[in-house]
């Protein structure tokens, strides 16, 4: 199948390894990956911060960069599930029906990268190595607005060498929520606090998730606390094989002294 | 401004509790500090939580039930108009008294003189937002008239002079300590060997009520629901203090939001099974008191029925946030939310916290008025996802955000910002330009693998409490691009 990668622009901008090892994976799955130039985001953070007038041009560019591509994958639940209850909505707003139709229609083939292997390439199985103690944190869109259930959990549990734990009170938002991060940034963090001391008490090495995004807000945490565990997001341990062990799979907690 | 509302009138200043003097960010970072909040907070949600997912996980068909409730909700409010003159109708018909109120002031004006008729200067009251809301017991103070809680969990509240923080449980904040050194210094005649055993607690709270149940003239209570085709109207409760008020006294006085009514009897089954597993996690509630006008000997002998709108009709106005008024109070939104757990149900500043709090104070007083409610939500979803009617509360908040955003008559910084933003992400030149622009931030990493600790603002928002990674030399897009020629 060929399939258009959407990276996402926090991916692109800021973890890009994030988006190379979704390209791997899906290549060494055998698949043709094509990276449409002309993307850039899908209009969320400006609908979620109430700029939704704005996110119709940025909708229109996602649009005409994926026009045609048979089938979207990224590597987001929280991107996928704005192109698929947002962007046709604020182009309608907006008046422009067109986009809006078309828009639709590309939701329509726009998957999350957990959904996309195991409900449109049926594998669970994607013969990944990675010989490490992981706890999965599902992030709220992936859980609420997706509903992708355990198939995050069906890819690691089928991991060469992975040990997957438990995380307690897992369906507890991480506190991250786009500017909400910022805007309130005390309760974010009391949040966010309560959400590694749960990951810590794991003991994981790895907290993983399907979206960049919140593991960046849970991943700076940890680092912050110099606390050893990591944020890895689940492509990049999918990608992960006896072969191919890429330098961010295997590298220290980002801590800076 | 209230522009938004295409001129219909929003709940008055200066009257009510609608409003906090702070905004939500600055009432919270306080209430984070109060570790005993915290505390007494994480534990009861928590318990609440857990109750509510065992009797919700045992109904079958709990999905069909909630979107019976929405559509019931739906269909009442698109016909909401000749509903209320039905139900006028019928409580005329019966007995009773029927007194429209446009808002907050009306409401008060009308109760106060009709408890000022009766001769008393006191009344019971049954737990009831719609009070709470509009300020009824300072104006009857205002007259003259003491106005006695008997829900056990506003009666803590109001001797402690304390405000309510929950829907349900007023006094979610409080422990049994707290509420036993309440009761101790403000109970008159009560025993000093107190302690802070639940039950001795209650025991207290029922000597100190009895006396006024029993003296009581009037009594003052909400609805949770008003059936149109019958005149009826319910209360449901779980202590029977609500009972005690409903029919001991001469006179009833009933405060209701329109919103409030079902149309036909049989749409109460939909409510009543939906209700309490939500609220209390209970299968069914110990109280449903349900009464139509006046019985003759039986009851009250005079009824009262007192329409609120104060803001409603805006609400209606608006197709996204009209959802918010199919609410039946049941708190299952607040007990599940995240922010609402940590940060306490003060720093909402309304008597309607969490996340229903922070879609219906704001279009009640227009949303300039709650203009940081909007943004007290990360988005997480769990509330819609325990909703007992299935109201979407996300994306009200997401469009209250856009509300207050396209009212704004000047460009703020944080506009200017995502318009510039906007014109990057909608032109993939630009938007090249702009990454290699954010790529520029990783000199400020000087070869670490995080940003400094101390960004200056805005950027410390995120940095004070988290490291940033450092950007990388090349985004994704560009790289791939170089290694497959495009
Ligand atoms: S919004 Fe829904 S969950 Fe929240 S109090 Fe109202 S009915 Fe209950």
């Amino acid at each position: 199948m060929k399939v258009a990668l959407f990276a996402t622009c926090l991916v692109d901008t800021m973890v890009p390894q994030v988006a190379r090892a979704t390209a791997v994976l899906l290549e060494r799955l055998g698949h043709e990956v094509v990276v449409p130039p002309d993307q850039a985001c899908c209009g969320q953070m400006h609908v979620n911060t109430g700029y939704r007038r704005e996110a119709v041009p940025i909708v229109a560019n996602h649009v005409r960069a994926f026009a045609g591509a048979e089938a979207i994958v990224a590597p987001s639940g929280s991107c996928v599930a704005s192109i698929h209850h947002q962007q046709a909505a604020v182009a309608r707003r907006a008046g422009e029906h067109a986009l809006a139709d078309e828009a639709a229609a590309l939701a329509e083939r726009t998957y999350e990268l957990s959904q996309f292997l195991v409900d449109v390439l049926g594998v669970t199985d994607v013969g990944a190595y990675y010989p490490h103690r992981v706890t999965y944190h599902p992030t709220c869109h992936s859980l609420r607005l997706l509903r992708v259930g355990d198939r995050p959990l069906r890819l690691l549990r089928a991991v060469r060498g992975l040990d997957l734990v438990e995380l307690p009170a897992a369906d507890q938002c991480c506190g991250f929520g786009g500017t909400f991060a910022v805007k309130n940034a005390e309760t974010s963090t009391a949040m966010l606090t309560d959400k590694m001391a749960n990951v810590l008490s794991t003991h994981a090495e790895v907290c993983t998730a399907g979206d960049a995004s919140c593991l960046m807000h849970i991943g700076g945490g940890l680092s912050r606390l110099r606390s050893g565990t990591r944020t890895v997001h689940l492509a990049e341990i999918l990608a992960s094989t006896e072969e191919a062990v890429s330098p961010h799979q295997s590298t220290q907690p980002a801590v800076s002294r | 401004m209230t522009a938004v509302f295409l001129g219909l009138p929003t709940a008055p200043r200066g009257v009510g509790h609608l409003r906090g003097d702070r905004s939500f960010p600055d009432a919270a970072r306080d209430a984070l500090r109060d570790g005993q909040l915290r505390a007494n907070l994480g534990h009861a949600t928590a318990t609440i939580r857990g109750k509510r997912a065992a009797v919700v996980g045992e109904v079958p068909d709990w999905e069909q039930l909630r979107q019976a409730g929405r559509a019931i909700k739906a269909a009442t409010m698109a016909r909401l108009d000749e509903h209320l003159v039905a139900l006028e109708e019928r409580v005329t018909a019966r007995g009773g008294t029927v007194h429209w109120a446009r808002d907050a002031n009306e409401a008060n004006e009308i109760v106060t003189r009709l408890v000022q008729a009766t001769g008393t200067d006191e009344v019971v009251k049954v737990k009831s937002m719609a009070t709470q809301e509009i300020g009824l017991n300072e104006a009857l103070e205002a007259a003259g008239i003491a106005a006695h809680e008997t829900d056990l969990a506003e009666l803590i509240v109001q001797l402690g002079d304390d405000k309510p923080s929950h829907i349900l449980v007023p006094a979610i904040h409080k422990n049994r300590a707290e509420i036993r050194e309440i009761f101790l210094r403000t109970m008159p005649g009560v025993d000093p060997g107190l302690t802070d055993e639940p039950r001795k607690l209650a025991m207290a709270a029922r000597a100190h009520l009895r006396e006024r149940f029993l003296r009581a003239r009037v009594a003052i209570s909400g609805a949770n629901f008003a059936v149109a085709e019958t005149g009826t109207l319910s209360v449901v409760e779980s202590e029977g203090n609500g009972r005690m008020c409903l029919t001991l006294p001469q006179t009833l006085i009933t405060v209701m939001g329109i919103e409030k009514l079902v149309p036909t009897w049989r749409d109460l089954e939909v409510f009543l099974q939906l209700l309490p597993r939500s609220s209390t996690g209970e299968r069914m509630n110990p109280y449903t008191s349900l009464w139509t006008g006046v019985t003759p000997d039986d009851g009250p002998q005079e009824f009262h029925l007192v329409l609120v709108d104060n803001g409603r009709t805006a609400v209606l106005a608006d197709e996204v946030g009209r959802e918010a008024l199919h609410c039946i109070r049941c708190s299952a939104c607040l007990n599940v939310c995240p922010v609402y757990e940590r940060a306490g149900g003060h720093a909402y500043g309304s008597v309607y916290p969490g996340p229903i709090g922070a879609v219906l104070s704001p279009q009640l007083t227009g949303v300039e008025d709650n203009a940081s409610l909007p943004y007290a939500s990360s988005l997480c979803g769990a509330c819609y996802d325990a909703c007992p009617v299935a109201i979407d509360i996300p994306s009200i908040l997401v469009h209250l955000r856009a509300e207050h955003v396209e009212a704004q008559t000047r460009t703020t910084p944080e506009a200017a910002a995502f318009r510039a933003l906007s014109a990057a992400m909608s032109n993939p030149r630009l938007w090249r330009l702009a990454q290699r622009a954010a790529g520029l931030g990783r000199f400020l990493a000087r070869g670490k693998p995080t940003l400094p600790a101390a960004l200056p603002p805005p950027a410390s928002k995120w940095t004070r409490t988290r490291d940033l990674p450092a950007p990388p030399r090349e985004t994704f897009t560009q790289a791939w691009a170089r290694e497959h020629g495009s």
